[in-house]
This record gives structure tokens, C-alpha cells and sequence, in this order.
């Protein structure tokens, strides 16, 4: 969706100014290796790499000059034999964190990662707590409550 | 001359929903019944404006009017026709102009509606509606104007974006702004119920329909782009998390949650002050996606801080109500006094169980949505946030909230008996564990994505008919499914939209997990095998089309010697634009779908062909209709029907409320 999501945004919110923007899926048969062991290494790799081109698109859907280039690189680097790691380890070297779709867990970016689970231990905490202050808040006037029920049905009779 | 006469319009519509905003405001705090009425007259003259104003645009497109700024950067007279109606909101200007039109519409339609509303309540209601309306005019009318005219015409227009010329954008964004632009109507009933400081059953009820109708167009909405996306791309990528589709589903989850808690205001008049904050939250995301996408911003600082005008108005739009609603929340919240108590084990603890996971479900998906922008400002880091991380931060949610859900459903209101509600799920239980081992020694490969679908799917699915079977009571089948019949609609409603969230789950799962890709040279006359298919490419001829020349592949699908189907994808290219598109053939099933794309000739003869085949895709929009199918029948319950004449008998003791 992430294409069409872009030309969406850019007819509806940004002028039209980027043009290389073509629909077409991505990777071509020829950059593909061989084995097809390693072109499915290739692939996994490729689809946590941004292309640095575009927006939020990985080097496996765009069809940029650049995703072109960084493809038939992950496949050279995986053919000279290094591991899945070293080879993203490589491409940051080159390009820095911006390349990785998937943000590293480290320094500011535990924020990123721990916002959820810490969230959700707060959110259940403050709800956890409200309902008790209130169950024990309720406690104490239940006893009229129920008077008010019993009126209540009294009067729908 | 009908353009001025639109944008005179526009500039009309401004002036009456600023009377709107005041009149009646200052009528309900005075209590005066002749101020609070102006309300009715603002909302339908208001709404009778904006349309003229924007059929005036749609004229301006349809007739190729090139002396309007707007229809010369996105229209094209060879352009068909479809599109060049579609094209009044296929751009920023034109899609303001949309975003308030559906505004103005829902304050007619409660205006229309609300007869039986409290008249100081819905005076209220109207001049928040109004508010919000004065802020988009005056943002369209500063920033964004469409009705601007260019000196010198030029002879045609530079076109629209290729992608966009597709039945998709006719109905795409419509569905997704009358959801967005819907949820401003739970919004202006919390604003005005924290005027009042009164939320009670009648208010929910209220509130209730609205928010329904609003999620159930934003639900249509985002399957509607997602199939979109998935055939018009060429790889039938479904969704991405791109910031883009994210700003449609945080208030999508947030809406969600309202549409929950809003029930248990309405049966038990408890979680007052969480639906209020809620109902303020969802609008304040519709916002948020308004901004995000309208700004900018995410495609990057600098291209914000390039042109910000825009951007820092809804920023400004934004501050304003988001930051006004949460202030006047915070002094007068406490004033809403809950009443249900309900144990540990009930229904109610179900219900804010699943608050609690969509609402920080949908704050995980700001946080990554936001963090690229937040690292680069705060901490100088430029990083990318993906769907690689997406994937791994928001499942957990959705799974942890499918679990939950049958149990929820089934549980009593106030307190209730978990070993009973285990005893009634078992079944269901069963059948999902089973299903999902079944799957599991089945499927080729070891991945545990397709189980797992499959058992969460098969749990919600069968939770939902253990759900509307355990209300037909005891005794004879017969008797049992003729009382299935009767129940309420409301009860019908809640079961087919949480089967059908299991449906999507189901679908999202299985064709991730199953389906099987070939890329590869083909000349004519080659066929190859993929998936238990074989594939020939017959033909390449070229084609032209209306605005567009394709290059149009034939190729046979065929399987165990009969054929299964003849396709022709295409890939096309525009003149006017200069650009080329691929346009996958599709055969579309219920089990699968057979995805074929043609792409580039070759330079050693043949075309580069992509074959995908992709179990269960349909299931995936399926699931999604039929929650919005639900929400439908929900719609329907005769409680709704019934309650405007209700309610009259019920107030009428109390036409003052307690201020």
C-alpha cells in the first residue's frame, strides 16, 4: 500500500514534485541470484533496508535507480559469504541507521521499543486502581443504592 | 462566474456557522429557547453552502475550467470522466473542501435526526460542530483555496497522478472522511456534555449511533484502500504501515474503543469520564492524521519547514481544540458522577480490558508513526521507522485483544463466573486448538503464522455463534434458533462484526504465511509451474487506451490440465505525466487468488513476469465488510429506531437540566 499511500499523499497534501515514482514491483530477474537458498536471504535482508530515496519503502518494493544498486549490493556482499548480519552491518556503515526499517534497540530508540509494553503496564495499573478506589468509594453508599433499586422497582409496579 | 458563486458560497458558509457557534451557545447557557433554535436553520443553510461550493469545483473539473489553479495541476481534458469527478477531491484544495462538506453534513443530519435531543443539549452539540467548521473554512479560505484563479489559462492541464486514475479514488476518500470527519460528532457531544456536566444513558445512546456510523464508514474506508493498494500496485502489498494509512487507523482504534465503552455508559452509567476522554481522543487523532498527512511533516522536517504555513495552521486548529477539550475535561470531569459498581469478573472489566489494549495499541502505532521525527529533533538521530518494527509492536495487542474477546462477550454485567464462562467457550476452545493443530501438521513448512490465524480465526468465529447461541436460552433446537432469529439486532450486530474481525485475522494470516511468488524471464509460448498452477505466456500485443498506450500480456493459468483462467495484465504508460504503471490481472477466489504482472521487455528476448499465488487474500476485505456489516445491523436495532420517542417521554419531567 505503501506507493499508493505515497502518491496519495503527494497529489493530496504536497505538490507533485517528485517524479520517479513508477508502480511496478520491484526486484528483476536478472539481479536475482541463482541459489535460490541465497536469493531468499537476499530478499529477507532486503526487506528490512530502506531505500534511501523514498518514503518508508524497503530496497525489495522500490524501483529506484538506488534500490537497484543497493539489491545487486546485498547480493554481492551474501556471494563474497558474509552472514545476514554483516552484511546489514555493512550497508549502515555506508549509509547509517536511517537505512534500517526496523529501528536498532538502543540508547534513545528504547524509548521507541519499551512505549508499548510500559503503556500497558501504566494503562492497567491506573485502571486497576480507579476501580478499586471506586468499588470501595461504592462499598459505602451501597447499602442506599440498593434501597434506591428497591424503590425503583417499587414504582415501575 | 459559477466558480465566484462557490466561492461566495464558501465565504457565506463561514459567516452562518460563525452565528452557529455563538448564537446558540449563548441561547443554552442563558436558556433562551429562540437563541438555542438558530441552530437548526445554521446547520442546514450551513450544509446547503458547502455543497453548492463544492458541486461549483466539481462543475470547475468536469467542464476542464483552466483558469482555476487547482483543475490545471491535476486535470487533464483527455482525463475520463469518472475521474475528472473523482478529481474534485483527488488534491489538497478539493479534499479540504470535501472535509468540510461531510462536516456540515453530519450537523444537518443531527439537526435533521436529533428532534427528540434535549434542545440546550443539541444547541451545544451544533455550536461545537460549528467551531470546527469556522476553523476548516477559515483554513481553507487562508490556505488552501480552491477557487483561486491563474491570470493566464494555459491550454490543458498537467494531468493526475496515473495511480490515481482508478475507480478507487472515486470512493476511497469520501468513506475515509465521512468516518474521520464523523468522529467530530461523538466529539462536540463530549464537549457538550462536559458544558452540561452531565453524561448519562440517554447521552450514550446518543452518542452510540454516531460513533457507530462513523466507524463503520472509516472501517469501509480503509479496506476499501487497502483492496485498492493490493490491485494496483503490482505486488499486492494489502498494507503497509506507511504514516499515511497509520493516520487513518489510530482513530480507527480509538473509535473503536469508544464505540465499547460508550456500552457500558449507556447500560450500567459507569466509565463516564474514560468515554468522554475517549470521544475527545479519537477526534484529537482524526486530527492528528489530518495534520500529518496535510503538513508534510512525515515526508520530511524539512520539507515542513520549507512551507509550513499549512502545516502550523492545523497545528494551530489542533492546539485549540485538542488542547481546549482536555482542559475543560480536566476541570470538569470529576463532575461526572459514575454509578455502576462491577466486580473483578464481569463484563465491565472485559470491556475496559479491551479499552486498555486499542487505546495503547493505537498509541504504540503514534509513537512509531512519530518517532523518526521525534529522534531526528530531540536526539539527532535520522532513523526509519518501518514495518518491521510495526510488525512486531502492535500484533501482540490485536492477539491479547482477539483472546479476550469471547470471554468478554459472554460474561455477565456487574460480576460474573469465570468457571461458567469457561464451561460455554470450551467448544469453541476446542474447535480453534484443534483447527490450528490441524493446520499445523498440514501446511508445508514451519512457520507458525498460519496455525495461529487459523485457531485465532477459528476462535472468534465460533466465540461469536457460542456468543448468540448462549442468549436463545434452554430447551428444544427448534425453539433455540426461531428465538436466534428474534433477537435483537444490536446482539446480531456485535456477533458478525467480532466474527468478522476474525475473518481478517484469519486472511492477514494465512495469505502472509502461504502465498508463493515467481519472478522470472518468460518469452511467448513459455509456461512454468508455481504453487500447484502452470502459468503460459501466450501473447504480447500493444494496446492504446483512452489516455495511455499499454503493452498487454495473454497468458493461460491452468492447473491439472484444465484452465483455470485467462489474464491479461498490462503495463501502461501516460504521456501527459510521464509515467508508466503496471496493472496486475487478477483471478480473484475465495480460496485464492492468482496474481499475474507483466513487466519490462528483455533485453535477451521475453518479459520479466511475476506470478504470485495468494491463499485467502479476499478474506482479509471480507472479514473487514463484515464488520462493517455489523456495525449495519447494529445501526438497525429498534432501541435506536424507538429512541427518539422514547426519550421525549423520559425527559419530559426534566426539561431543565442540572447545570
Amino acid at each position: 500500500m505503501r506507493r499508493l499511500a505515497l502518491s496519495l499523499a503527494l497529489a493530496l497534501a504536497v505538490a507533485p514534485v517528485l517524479s520517479p515514482l513508477v508502480a511496478q514491483a520491484a526486484v528483476q530477474p536478472g539481479e536475482m541470484l541463482s541459489d535460490p537458498k541465497l536469493e531468499a536471504r537476499a530478499r529477507q535482508i532486503s526487506e528490512g533496508i530502506r531505500c534511501l530515496v523514498c518514503r518508508n519503502e524497503s530496497i525489495d518494493d522500490s524501483d529506484a535507480a538506488l534500490a537497484h544498486d543497493l539489491r545487486v549490493l546485498v547480493r554481492q556482499r551474501i556471494l563474497a559469504g558474509d552472514t545476514n548480519r554483516q552484511v546489514v552491518n555493512y550497508l549502515v556503515s555506508r549509509y547509517g541507521e536511517f537505512v534500517l526499517l526496523k529501528p536498532t534497540v538502543t540508547g534513545s530508540n528504547l524509548i521507541l521499543w519499551y512505549s508499548g509494553p510500559a503503556m500497558l503496564v501504566a494503562g492497567l495499573a491506573i485502571a486497576g486502581l480507579t476501580l478499586r478506589r471506586r468499588r470501595a468509594a461504592a462499598e459505602a453508599e451501597r447499602l442506599s443504592l440498593e434501597d434506591e433499586a428497591r424503590l425503583a422497582e417499587i414504582l415501575k409496579e | 462566474m459559477i466558480t465566484e458563486l462557490g466561492h461566495y458560497a464558501l465565504i457565506l458558509a463561514l459567516a452562518v456557522a460563525l452565528i452557529q457557534m455563538v448564537v446558540p451557545f449563548v441561547g443554552a447557557q442563558k436558556g433562551w429557547p429562540g437563541w438555542m433554535a438558530v441552530a437548526d436553520p445554521a446547520a442546514t443553510s450551513q450544509f446547503l453552502l458547502v455543497a453548492f461550493s463544492f458541486l461549483a469545483l466539481m462543475w470547475a473539473f468536469v467542464t476542464s475550467d483552466f483558469s482555476l489553479r487547482v483543475v490545471v495541476l491535476n486535470s487533464h481534458t483527455l482525463k475520463p470522466m469518472l475521474y475528472k469527478i473523482a478529481g474534485t477531491w483527488g488534491n489538497h484544495e478539493g479534499s479540504m473542501l470535501l472535509w468540510v462538506l461531510i462536516l456540515s453534513l453530519f450537523g444537518a443530519l443531527v439537526s435533521g435526526f436529533g428532534t427528540g435531543l434535549p434542545p440546550r443539549l443539541k444547541a451545544r452539540v451544533l455550536a461545537v460542530q460549528a467551531s470546527i467548521g469556522v476553523a476548516f473554512y477559515l483554513f481553507i479560505l487562508l490556505t488552501s483555496n480552491p477557487f483561486l484563479r491563474l491570470a493566464v489559462p494555459p491550454m490543458n492541464g498537467q494531468g493526475m497522478n496515473p495511480l490515481l486514475q482508478d475507480p478507487g479514488l472515486a470512493f476511497h476518500p469520501p468513506f475515509l472522511y465521512l468516518g474521520y470527519v464523523g468522529l467530530s460528532m461523538s466529539f462536540s457531544f463530549a464537549i457538550a456534555a462536559l458544558i452540561e456536566g452531565r453524561v448519562d444513558a440517554a447521552w450514550a445512546r446518543w452518542v452510540r449511533p454516531w460513533t457507530l456510523t462513523a466507524w463503520m464508514f472509516l472501517t469501509f474506508g480503509i479496506a476499501f484502500g487497502s483492496w485498492w493498494s493490493y490491485y494496483v500496485l503490482g505486488w499486492g502489498g494489502f498494507w503497509a504501515w506507511d504514516p499515511v494509512e497509520n493516520a487513518s487507523f489510530m482513530p480507527w482504534l480509538f473509535a473503536a474503543a469508544l464505540l465499547h465503552s460508550a456500552i457500558v455508559v449507556e447500560k450500567r452509567e459507569a466509565l463516564k469520564s474514560w468515554t468522554i476522554l475517549l470521544a475527545i481522543l479519537s477526534f484529537a487523532f482524526s486530527l492528528i492524521g489530518t495534520f500529518l498527512v496535510r503538513s508534510g511533516v512525515i515526508t520530511s522536517v524539512h520539507a515542513f519547514a520549507n512551507d509550513p504555513q499549512r502545516g502550523i495552521f492545523i497545528l494551530l486548529i489542533l492546539a485549540i481544540f485538542v488542547g481546549g477539550a482536555l482542559t475543560l475535561y480536566a476541570l470538569r470531569a470529576s463532575a461526572l458522577e459514575a454509578k455502576g459498581v462491577f466486580s473483578t469478573v464481569s463484563r465491565e472489566t472485559a470491556l475496559v480490558m479491551n479499552n486498555v489494549l486499542l487505546a495503547v495499541s493505537s498509541l504504540v502505532v503514534f509513537v512509531g508513526t512519530v518517532w523518526p521525527l521525534v529522534a531526528e529533533l530531540a536526539f539527532n538521530r535520522k532513523l526509519s521507522v518501518g514495518p518491521p518494527f510495526f510488525n512486531v509492536a502492535f500484533p501482540p495487542f490485536l492477539i491479547a485483544i482477539a483472546i479476550i474477546l469471547p470471554f468478554g462477550t459472554l460474561m455477565p454485567w456487574k460480576r460474573g463466573n469465570l468457571g461458567r464462562v469457561l464451561a460455554q467457550v470450551a467448544p469453541a476452545l476446542v474447535l480453534a486448538l484443534a483447527l490450528g493443530l490441524l493446520v499445523w501438521a498440514v501446511q508445508t513448512g514451519h512457520s507458525a503464522l498460519g496455525p495461529a490465524g487459523a485457531a485465532l480465526g477459528a476462535w472468534l468465529v465460533a466465540g461469536a455463534v457460542v456468543d448468540l447461541m448462549g442468549r436463545t436460552g434452554r430447551g428444544a433446537a427448534g425453539n433455540r434458533l426461531g428465538r436466534l432469529w428474534r433477537l435483537p439486532r444490536a446482539d446480531w450486530g456485535r456477533a458478525v462484526a467480532h466474527a468478522g474481525l476474525g475473518i481478517t485475522i484469519f486472511g492477514i494470516c494465512a495469505m502472509t504465511a502461504w502465498q508463493t511468488e515467481d519472478i522470472r524471464v518468460a518469452k511467448i509460448g513459455d509456461s512454468f509451474t508455481t504453487g500447484g498452477y502452470t502459468i503460459r505466456l501466450d501473447a504480447v500485443n500493444e494496446v492504446p487506451g483512452p489516455n495511455y498506450t499499454a503493452t498487454r500480456a495473454e497468458m493461460t493459468v491452468t492447473r491439472a490440465g484444465s484452465t483455470v483462467a485467462v489474464l491479461y495484465p498490462e503495463k501502461r504508460f501516460y504521456p501527459v505525466s510521464q509515467m508508466p504503471t503496471t496493472n496486475a490481472a487478477i483471478a480473484r477466489g475465495l480460496w485464492r487468488d492468482i496474481y499475474l504482472v507483466v513487466g519490462d521487455a528483455q533485453t535477451g528476448g521475453g518479459y520479466a513476469v511475476r506470478s504470485y499465488i495468494k491463499p485467502f487474500a479476499n478474506w482479509i476485505w471480507l472479514g473487514a465488510l463484515t464488520m462493517a456489516f455489523g456495525g449495519i445491523l447494529s445501526l438497525t436495532d429498534r432501541r435506536y429506531r424507538l429512541a427518539a420517542g422514547a426519550r421525549r417521554t423520559a425527559s419530559a419531567p426534566d426539561p431543565v437540566a442540572a447545570e
